[in-house]
């Protein structure tokens, strides 16, 4: 479950102070298990929102709850365990780019401390998954931008996370690839996993019908 | 191609390239040359330091003049019997050619003084009543008290050791300033890296320790490096202190082996502990 109660966030501006409020009074509830469609127009703060639900940054007001773990700065040594169970697929894909895609795949579970015996059938599977059998070799720089984020997808989910969040995990992909995708997605919430998907695309969507939380100047407009 | 790609995954950070494998161990070799240098000078100028204490500090020469020679035992027995002398002993023929010989070479025929070496309870007591009681016993004996002279060479050894000192202590805050500072690089260089992993979920103290492995090898290394250019140097430089320390040529023997034998795993211990600092207050700034 993902709860947020009168969350506000605001970065750091330029002279060390913080400047003003991204998101505000963000209050509503993902249950364990949902399928949620985050919207809104550039700007309107949805990569703000997840960032706060993969625990890249923390609340500056109100109440966090990921997981059912409170969210607290004065507990920072609690939260690597914690994002351990949330996979993320990021906009810019974040792939190392002196490793493989093998390699890249593999790093979550090398982090959370599995053996490299045990990692391979996974990081394979997942590989062959998103349709880069052949390519675990390859570096991110000899990848296409599509063959990059299928990989940063198969990143966020080989550990099989309990939230998975993803920054418009579409836009470098082809309409096949596309519906490939939240195929994916939407297997893996019926297996237990709660997703949350930022998106542009309102034909996707209408593709995949599920709830949905729009966002506006940094704050929810509707939830539903 | 796959023992490259292991390596590779072991270092998810690419430290292997943000580290340079030349600048810093090469820093540090200069440092632990210098910190070998140091540390052989401190233990150098303390061993001269105790030897003139321990040895001609509390030293007195006592000369009979040649038509006295005869009467060694006497003055023995009047030095042994004076309440400020800890140890009287006569100097054989042997030692003194021996002493002579950086200066005269060997002399066989030379007619050699009568000579008494007394060691006095207390550096800092006067010689004159010896003198006196001497003089009075047996006409013409000369004392040589070499106190005050060596008292000043021993502060100024005590001056030299404490520079020395000064100058370890200044070379380990420079290492310590530079490991900072190539760990600051590093993190720069890696920063994007250093998210990634934090937001999959990585520790401080996992990221920390990858940047402090690193630099604490390649540290040991640098300074393992210096301990080896300093050896052949301190072996000279030992060589030509020989003659103030005895006359005794051991440069080998006489080399700090257990100070250089730690300078790797000091340096080692130094860049971990100021990677893990550095890195874990950087750290600080993310969630």
């Amino acid at each position: 479950m993902v709860r947020f109660t009168e969350v506000g966030l605001r970065y750091p501006s330029p002279d060390g102070g913080l400047g003003p409020e991204a998101l505000s009074d963000l209050s509503f509830t993902l249950p364990d298990g949902s399928f949620t469609w985050l919207l809104g127009a550039s700007g309107a703060g949805k990569s703000s929102l997840l960032r706060l639900m993969h625990l890249a940054q923390l609340p500056t007001r109100g109440k966090l709850e990921v997981l059912g773990q409170q969210v607290r700065a004065d507990r920072r040594a609690a939260l690597p365990a914690l994002r351990r169970q949330i996979g993320v697929v990021f906009q810019d894909f974040r792939l190392l780019p002196y490793l493989s895609a093998f390699d890249n795949v593999a790093l979550p579970l090398r982090l959370a401390g599995r053996s490299e015996g045990s990692l391979r059938p996974d990081v394979t599977e997942m590989l062959r998954w998103v349709g880069l059998q052949g390519r675990e070799m390859s570096l991110p720089q000899q990848l296409s931008g599509g063959e990059q984020q299928r990989v940063a997808i198969a990143r966020a989910v080989v550990t099989r996370p309990a939230l998975l969040v993803a920054d418009e995990p579409t836009g470098n992909l082809d309409s096949h690839q596309a519906r490939r995708l939240l195929a994916l997605l939407t297997q893996m919430n019926r297996l237990g996993t709660t997703v949350v998907v930022a998106t542009h695309s309102e034909d996707l969507v209408a593709q995949f019908p599920s709830a949905s939380l729009r966002l506006e100047a940094g704050r929810v407009v509707h939830h539903g | 191609m796959a023992e490259r790609r292991i390596r590779r995954a072991r270092d998810p950070l690419g430290l292997k390239r943000a580290l340079s494998d030349k600048l810093l161990p090469g820093l540090v070799a200069a440092m632990a040359l210098l910190a070998a240098l140091a540390l052989a000078g401190s233990r150098g100028a303390e061993a001269l330091k105790n030897r003139w204490q321990h040895g001609a500090a509390a030293a007195v020469t006592v000369q009979l003049p040649p038509e006295q020679s005869g009467r060694m035992d006497e003055a023995l027995a009047l030095m042994r019997a004076r309440p400020e002398v800890a140890v009287a002993e006569p100097v054989s023929p042997d030692r003194m050619r021996e002493l002579l010989r950086p200066w005269l070479g060997e002399v066989p025929a030379l007619p050699l003084p009568s000579v008494l070496e007394l060691r006095l309870k207390n550096i800092n007591l006067d010689p004159a009543p010896v003198q006196r009681a001497l003089s009075e016993a047996i006409p013409g004996a000369e004392v040589e008290a070499h106190g005050i002279w060596v008292a000043r060479l021993a502060a100024l050894a005590r001056s030299v050791q404490g520079v020395a000192l000064a100058v370890l202590a200044l070379v380990i805050g420079v290492a310590v300033a530079v490991v900072a500072v190539a760990t600051r690089a590093g993190v720069a260089s890696r920063r994007q890296a250093i998210e990634i992993l934090h937001d999959l979920g990585a520790t401080q103290s996992d990221i920390a320790g990858r940047f402090a492995r690193r630099i604490g090898l390649l540290a040991a290394g640098g300074a393992l490096a210096g301990a080896a250019i300093a050896v052949p140097a301190l072996a000279a430089l030992s060589g030509l202190a020989a003659p103030l320390s005895g006359g005794v040529v051991q440069p080998w023997s006489a080399l700090p082996w257990l100070d250089l034998a730690l300078l790797p795993p000091v340096a080692g211990l130094i860049g971990w502990a100021t990677a893990q600092f550095s890195v874990r207050r950087w750290l600080r700034r993310l969630p």
